[in-house]
């Protein structure tokens, strides 16, 4: 098991391969779709302090706000990324984002945008919202949640040992794709049957 | 390692003390034109996005169980039972994603579908306001999201399917489908040249089997997958997602597709996918199949898939009035 505290440098990034097992510490930001397409499109300034070094999570929370006007997390399960694989690449780029939590997986363009950058795509167990969200120590800051809402706002978090599995590195190296290909010669074969 | 997780759910007496319902609640069954469900629905709403069904805890801890010690899809198995255990001990949703709404109502004759559809939306608003739904309806181009899970201008959202049957009782069906899941379901025309399936059970097996490779853990593996045989388009999503309702090991009505389910189920857990795609044995929990008439021109197979955290509960409304749910 490794310990990981955001920020997170390149050479730290670099070390970890697929199937390490790292407990997350420190500052992650939340964004999925409609955050995604911004970033891309628009490349917005201000986020390049909020993000560089940090980690994305593919999240779209169940919030609740506290009497005293906090905001806390109830349920906080990774959702399914290949949905930004047109984005993440850039994304990881332009913010030098070390590196990226979700589930299922993402493609190529990603896997390509990792090895360039020094990043790495951090798996969560999907579903799994209790769990992650009692990881969640505190919410840091909220940006756009009025024009995105609650589910798609930029989620400052500090998480504390928030158990995520390297499934994609920047060496190249995906489980996904080899579980993929396990799988297609497997159905090869039963559709033989 | 992680230590293996015991699925001790609060008992039924700790479920009932944090019901909405006040106790010994009856509902006005005598007078159905004054009947109020609103807040029945909302105690239906809770159960639902924050307890799973026994049957899918069981079917989970099997599937733990028949996976090494210690390995990731053991492991992620068990934190699937505690994060169940957490969700029932907090009264909180199990996914973040608390899906699309969907109702089936049956009811006997006398009951205005238009005034349950207005209470269950009272509900389904209240829900939200208690964090125990997410607001999840976004409109299409905009992506503004109405932040209370209602479609204002076309009440399309929560999604409600009635039906009127001769029973006294008044049955209603809750499912949470996440968006995740939904996104890879898939509907096939056979024949389908591209995986090589006719117009056969043979060829219906082939698309199943694609769908789910497809699919690999994006659909948060371990699934449960409501397929439908025949139909039009339309109809065959919809039975296929009825069929998720069932719950695991009531076998299927039908000897041959009880047969089928069975079969499938077992090959495709030799797919290696695994839960969440991490690679392991237990790839779905269950396939629940239904054959429909169809066009002889068309020849659908319609596959829902479900992900493990399959949210659904049924509450039924005695002719007394009295609620339980299942």
């Amino acid at each position: 098991m490794i310990r990981l505290t955001t920020p997170i440098t390149e050479a730290q990034a670099r070390q970890l391969k697929v199937g390490d097992e790292v407990l997350l510490n420190g500052k992650v930001v939340l964004s999925r779709d409609m955050g995604h397409k911004y970033m891309k499109e628009h490349k917005p300034e201000w986020l390049k302090p909020i993000l560089e070094g940090i980690v994305i999570y593919h999240c779209g929370p169940v919030v609740k706000k506290n009497e005293d006007g906090t905001w806390s997390f109830v349920a906080a399960g990774p959702t399914t990324s290949i949905r930004e694989e047109p984005y993440q690449a850039d994304v990881i780029d332009t913010y030098q984002v070390r590196g990226v939590i979700g589930k299922g997986g993402m493609g190529k363009k990603t896997s390509e945008g990792l090895v360039k950058t020094g990043a790495v795509y951090l798996h969560a167990t999907g579903g799994a919202g209790s769990l992650l969200a009692a990881q969640v120590k505190r919410v840091v800051d909220v940006h756009m949640l009025e024009e995105f809402g609650s589910p798609e706002a930029f989620w400052v978090i500090e998480v504390e040992d928030f158990p995520v599995v390297v499934t994609m590195d920047s060496h190249g190296g995906s489980l996904h794709e080899a579980v993929l290909a396990t799988a297609q010669e497997r159905a090869k074969a039963l559709m033989e049957k | 390692m992680a230590e293996c997780t015991i699925p001790n759910m609060t008992t039924a007496d700790v479920v009932e003390s944090k019901s909405v319902l006040p106790a010994g609640f009856k509902a006005d069954m005598a007078n159905l034109k004054g009947l109020d469900l609103t807040t029945p629905v909302l105690e239906l709403i809770r159960r639902t996005s924050t307890r799973m069904p026994q049957d899918i805890i069981d079917a989970l801890v099997k599937g733990r169980d028949a996976e090494e010690e210690g390995s990731r899809a053991f492991n992620t198995l068990n934190d699937m039972v505690k994060n169940i255990l957490l969700a029932d001990g907090h009264v909180t949703p199990l996914c973040q994603d608390t899906g699309t709404v969907l109702f089936w109502v049956r009811h006997p004759y006398g009951v205005s579908q238009k005034a349950v559809k207005a209470q269950v939306r009272e509900a389904v608003k209240e829900a939200t306001k208690k964090v125990w739904l997410r607001p999840n309806c976004v409109e299409s181009l905009s992506g503004k999201n109405s932040g209370n899970n209602m479609d204002p201008f076309h009440e399309g959202h929560p999604i409600l399917h009635f039906e009127e049957w001769d029973k006294p009782e008044i049955e209603i069906s809750l499912m949470l489908k996440g968006g995740g899941c939904e996104n890879v379901g898939a509907q096939y025309r056979l024949p389908d040249v591209t995986i090589g399936a006719g117009r056969d059970i043979k060829g219906v097996r082939k698309a199943i089997i694609d769908a789910v490779v497809k699919a690999q853990g994006q659909g948060c593996s371990p699934g449960i997958l409501g397929v439908a045989i025949g139909g039009d388009r339309v109809s065959g999503y919809e039975h296929s997602k009825e069929q998720i309702l069932r719950k695991l090991g009531v076998p299927n009505p039908d000897p041959k597709m009880d047969a089928f389910e069975k079969e499938i189920v077992a090959d495709l857990n030799t797919l290696g996918i695994g839960p969440m795609g991490y690679g392991g044995n237990t790839t779905v929990l269950g396939v629940h199949m239904e054959e429909m008439y169809r066009h002889p021109a068309s020849f659908y197979v319609s596959i829902s898939y479900m992900c493990w955290s399959s949210r659904r509960r049924t509450m039924t409304i005695s002719s007394m009035g009295e609620v339980s749910f299942d």
